[in-house]
């Protein structure tokens, strides 16, 4: 159809055309006009208090804690469920957050701005692995970590930032492809780049040589430090794609723990959700899939560009780590992306596999006439609130998203 | 329809077998040592009649 495949062609060149850059850390409360006191991003598609999975109800009551509006958790969760606390999804106010995907009024969001089309999206600062908020933690020691890179690390990243003139993300990201990452399970390489890109400016204009060394110390210790800013980056990138009338391409792929979201560009901001499924995979030592919840998070935001389960090609070790099969069987991923797919990044390639381009644009007409689900590497968290993650895997998005959306597109453009 | 004769010669000769559809049946010549190659297939919009039409519609 005419009008279909035009529009598809401007998704595709704002797509490909974006410009990311990594240009500094701000308090969400300065950056997102309608976020208010006693108000909580998550993640994934609008949800209330009383369909939220365990650990997003964990991390809930725990940043309700940190902000000072409830003593204890036990306070936080009674006024969340009282109606205390309004909720809404990230996605509604230019923002992403991995798993439970908090964002309130002190977190300091990462900013990145796409130099093409102006717009800036946002996403809370990586806060390691294992017992952490986005999983779900919510004792003393993930408040106390918060409260250092509130009080710490984001205002040093952000007057590094802004005193180096940012950091452009698309070349970074490319040399993070050759070095083996797909940037969604696997960061080590691009942590690893934002790092070396950073500590000069980090160290220049601190005063303070052991908060220095304990902020470069944590980056360099978290390997899965970069995801947060791929994910401010996909956001920035896809803003721009969405009201496109026509056209077919998934602008957002997003999960709150009890729903599966897409928001398609030719039917504007309207979420397309289904149950969330189970993600398959490996678990850490001590837990089982018993212990698992289903998925979650904003970070599918990663694989709407193209990268992390689409680009699974570039990263054979994480192929193993997220229990996807064999390290060869990395490429057939890649490969059985590109079939829902409406083109390749040329700026993105795949060393090992020819330099082909991760396949980017997902077309829902392709997703739903193949049968072919998009393919998300994943953390998983526990079940219950307050242990953290517990593995990483594989899931599929479920097929019911795409059908709505091909339902909808269609009446939006005439067809029955 | 095959006529006696190419029934006996393709019982007879060595089978070269490219299966369409589901793999079981792929899995089980490969597990006789029968070469076979796979097509992973499926019916477009998982064989439903409406969705087909429409995405026939939108240019799939």
């Amino acid at each position: 159809m005419e009008l279909i495949e035009k529009a598809n062609k401007e998704a595709i060149r704002r797509m490909l055309g974006a410009e990311p850059v990594l240009i500094d850390v701000v308090p969400a409360g300065e950056i997102v006009p309608d976020l208010k006191d006693k108000m909580i991003l998550h993640a994934g598609p609008p949800v209330e208090w009383n369909h939220m999975c365990g650990p997003m109800q964990g991390a809930i009551a725990g940043i309700t804690v940190f902000e000072g509006w409830a003593d204890d958790l036990e306070q936080a969760a009674s006024m969340a469920a009282g109606g205390g606390i309004t909720f809404d999804a990230n996605h509604h106010h230019d923002a992403v957050g991995p798993m439970t995907g908090m964002t309130t009024v002190s977190q300091p969001m990462l900013v990145v701005e796409n130099r093409t089309t102006g717009n800036r999206a946002y996403c809370a600062i990586n806060e390691g692995l294992g017992k952490v908020m986005r999983f779900g933690g919510n004792d003393a020691e993930v408040l106390n970590r918060l409260a250092w890179i509130r009080d710490v690390l984001g205002p040093a990243m952000g007057k590094a930032l802004r005193d180096m003139g940012g950091i452009e993300l698309k070349p970074l990201i490319a040399r993070g492809l050759s070095m083996g990452d797909e940037m969604h399970q696997r960061n080590v390489a691009c942590s690893g780049l934002v790092l070396r890109a950073i500590a000069a400016a980090m160290a220049k204009i601190s005063d303070d040589s052991t908060a220095l060394s304990e902020a470069l110390a944590f980056i360099s210790a978290n390997d899965q430090f970069h995801l947060n800013i791929a994910m401010a980056m996909g956001k920035a990138i896809m803003d721009p794609v969405r009201d496109i009338k026509g056209s077919s391409i998934i602008t957002a792929m997003s999960r709150n723990g009890t729903d599966f979201g897409i928001r398609v560009s030719g039917t504007g901001d309207e979420w397309f959700t289904a149950p969330v499924e189970m993600p398959e995979g490996l678990y850490f030592a001590g837990y089982t899939e018993a212990d698992a919840n289903p998925d979650m998070g904003d970070s599918t935001i990663v694989e709407t560009i193209g990268l992390g389960g689409f680009a699974m090609g570039a990263s054979p070790a994480v192929a193993g780590f997220v229990g996807a099969g064999a390290a060869s069987e990395a490429a057939n991923y890649t490969h059985r992306m590109s079939e829902i797919c409406a083109a390749e990044n040329p700026e993105w390639t795949i060393p090992s596999m020819d330099y082909l381009g991760v396949p980017s644009g997902i077309d829902v007409r392709l997703v739903v006439d193949s049968g072919i689900a998009p393919t998300i590497n994943t953390g998983i968290a526990h079940r219950e609130p307050g242990i953290g993650q517990v593995g990483a895997g594989v899931v599929r998005a479920p097929m019911a998203c795409f059908e709505q959306a091909v339902r909808r597109l269609a009446e939006k453009v005439g067809i029955s | 329809m095959t006529s006696d004769t190419d029934q006996s010669s393709l019982l007879g000769g060595k089978l070269s077998v490219i299966n369409v559809g589901l793999d079981k049946f792929a899995t089980e010549l490969a597990d006789h040592d029968v070469p076979v190659v796979h097509l992973d297939w499926k019916p477009p919009a998982g064989g439903d009649p409406e969705l087909a039409a429409l995405l026939s519609k939108m240019g799939t």
